[in-house]
């Protein structure tokens, strides 16, 4: 079919672009173009920066095509479920617990951060799970999502409050930045990519046949309800290593899966690796401009995400009426 | 009938009873359905027609009994099930913009495993299942390049790529006009003639005139069950309406108008 070839096209491209990127990352620092650096600085920090800003993207990517999938609505992103309140949560506790200053500036701080935030996105998730009494109801997911979203994110800011000294690292986890990811994060989200990625391949035709409908797929003799709970749980898992990582990175999630519909119209076997691809080359792409934009000062990467993602939905908007596939 | 008295019921239920929480909305309903046999299901807006199509596929839990192909249901797997009843709902929206050959590849899914790839006997059925519904020239195309005939016509051959020897459809004419509706009885007389049991939920009340059977529907009950051709069941079909139309005989079949207005009203 000529929609594999398309899709193939679109994979090596993304491939190709990935590396290039990749490449390009070595050479700038937080200057545009460097001297060549020292080794340490090259294997210790650049490299895993630029590994963990394309995985943290692609498990974004990956876990937005999943959402938009299981919700059967293409607006929906990797957050829905309350992992990125739940994350900030963590991280907050976290901080309260340990002091502010400790973030940073020790490896077992920052994994204990990291684990907090990991366990806030997965506990989030499995609140929202609770309240909706399961994940069969959709309705009730994206409602009790909503809920968990919010009250989570109250006592984020109920936290801040009280303790206005960890608002500095919070503001910077909730704009998103890859600065602090090193080699065990790079090879936490590779071990999580792979799982997620393999996991979600192997339900992507209950994806595609929750396209045409609940009952429809039901009707196809799909198992359903298995496989609502091991997407559901795939998505949180891939988000949560994400967030945990790289913080809160906004539109990416919802972004990659688009444009991967936007260029190619395939089924999920396809959309799955494309989206996650996708992702990956967004994020290296924004993370990069990010570095150079203000240099030497660096952008939260977040914040261009943000800024990109708008911009590239609304200009989608604007081009087609029928948006989101009606005829 | 006599070809089918000799082969097994396609679809069978006996006392089939459906609750929605509080309300039944089948009530003690029984039914036969036959290969080859082409049957319209009509009746006034929330007699369960839909919720009847849903408990025959098996998307419902229903009380009584039922049987596919002479298998009782309780007994028949989910991928069998799906590989023995084909189900179309109606006013189907889709999500994502597929390819028209992606989508009736769908049908296919009760024989795949999930981690299978279209196999030869997969290609197959879909290419039948296009060159039945005459859309085998649009099978690159985008579901949402097509016109809201060309799109029902898709839908059914999605349902058809299954291989079912069920085929139970939910007001497939809805959004087509006359003609399209017109060949679309075409097409579901083909598909009874390859042994396949058709039974379709239609509003439209003279195209369900053109079926061999008709099945009216009032309030969870079956009322009558005839041959089209039969005049006690147009009778019937008047009454159903609350005598507001008229069937009446019109060259080789049937028409449907509104009741002409008593002289004194």
């Amino acid at each position: 079919m000529s929609s594999g070839r398309a899709a193939w096209g679109l994979l090596l491209l993304l491939g190709a672009l990935s590396l290039l990127l990749l490449g390009l990352g070595l050479r700038v620092g937080s200057g545009w173009w460097q001297q060549p650096v020292p080794d340490f600085v090259l294997f210790e920090v650049r490299v895993p920066r630029l590994l963990a800003a394309w995985l943290s993207g692609a498990l974004l990517g990956l876990a937005g095509a999943i959402a938009q999938g299981l919700f059967r609505n293409p607006l929906a992103d990797p957050y829905l479920l309350g992992s990125a309140a739940g994350a900030s949560l963590g991280l907050a506790l976290a901080l309260v617990w340990l002091g502010a200053g400790m973030v940073g500036s020790g490896l077992g701080a920052a994994l204990g951060s990291t684990g907090a935030a990991w366990l806030g996105a997965l506990g989030a998730v499995w609140l929202t799970l609770t309240l909706a009494r399961g994940a069969q109801h959709t309705l009730r997911l994206l409602l009790a999502g909503v809920v968990v979203g919010v009250v989570l994110g109250a006592m984020v800011s109920l936290l801040g409050y009280w303790r206005p000294d960890i608002l500095v690292v919070m503001q910077g986890f909730m704009l998103g930045s890859t600065a602090f990811a090193a080699w065990p994060a790079v090879q936490l989200m590779a071990v999580v990519l792979a799982l997620s990625v393999a996991l979600a391949w192997g339900y992507a035709k209950v994806l595609d046949a929750l396209a045409a409908g609940e009952e429809t797929a039901q009707s196809l003799g799909l198992p359903l309800p298995g496989a609502r709970v091991v997407l559901v749980w795939t998505l949180a898992a891939a988000t949560a290593s994400s967030v945990a990582h790289t913080g809160l990175i906004a539109f990416v999630g919802l972004a990659a899966p688009h444009m991967v519909r936007a260029l190619v119209g395939v089924t999920y076997r396809w959309r799955l690796p494309l989206s996650a691809m996708m992702g990956g080359a967004l994020l290296l792409a924004a993370d990069l401009v990010a570095r150079v934009l203000l240099a030497p000062q660096q952008l939260p990467v977040g914040v261009l995400t943000a800024v990109l993602g708008g911009g590239y939905l609304l200009w989608l908007m604007s081009r087609r009426r029928g948006l989101w596939g009606g005829p | 009938m006599g070809w089918a008295m000799r082969h097994p019921a396609a679809l069978q239920a006996k006392g089939l009873r459906v609750r929605l929480g509080e309300r039944e909305v089948v009530r003690n309903l029984t039914l036969t359905l036959h290969p080859g046999q082409v049957a319209a299901l009509v009746g006034p807006n929330g007699a369960g027609k839909s919720t009847l199509l849903k408990a025959l596929a098996g998307l419902v839990p229903s009380q009584g009994e039922l049987w596919w192909q002479g298998e009782p249901a309780h007994k028949v797997g989910r991928r069998a099930r799906a590989q023995r009843v084909a189900w179309l709902g109606q006013g189907q929206t889709l999500t994502e913009d597929f390819l028209v050959w992606d989508l009736v590849a769908l049908g296919r899914l009760p024989h795949q495993g999930l981690w299978q790839g279209t196999r030869a006997t997969d290609a197959h059925a879909i290419a039948h299942a296009l060159e039945v519904t005459e859309t085998w020239t649009l099978r690159q195309a985008k579901v949402s390049e097509l016109s809201a005939g060309q799109r029902q016509r898709v839908l059914l051959a999605r349902a058809l790529a299954t291989g079912a020897p069920v085929l139970l459809l939910d007001e497939p004419l809805t959004n087509l006009d006359p003609a399209a509706q017109t060949q679309w009885l075409r097409w579901s007389r083909r598909l009874a003639r390859n042994g396949v049991a058709v039974l379709a939920v239609l509003h439209e009340v003279a195209a369900a005139l053109h079926a061999d059977r008709v099945l009216l529907m009032r309030q969870g009950e079956l009322v009558a069950d005839e041959a089209a051709d039969q005049r006690t069941l147009h009778r019937a079909v008047e009454a159903l309406f609350d005598n507001q139309i008229d069937v009446v005989p019109n060259g080789q079949g049937w028409a449907v108008g509104p009741k002409p207005a008593p002289n004194n009203g």
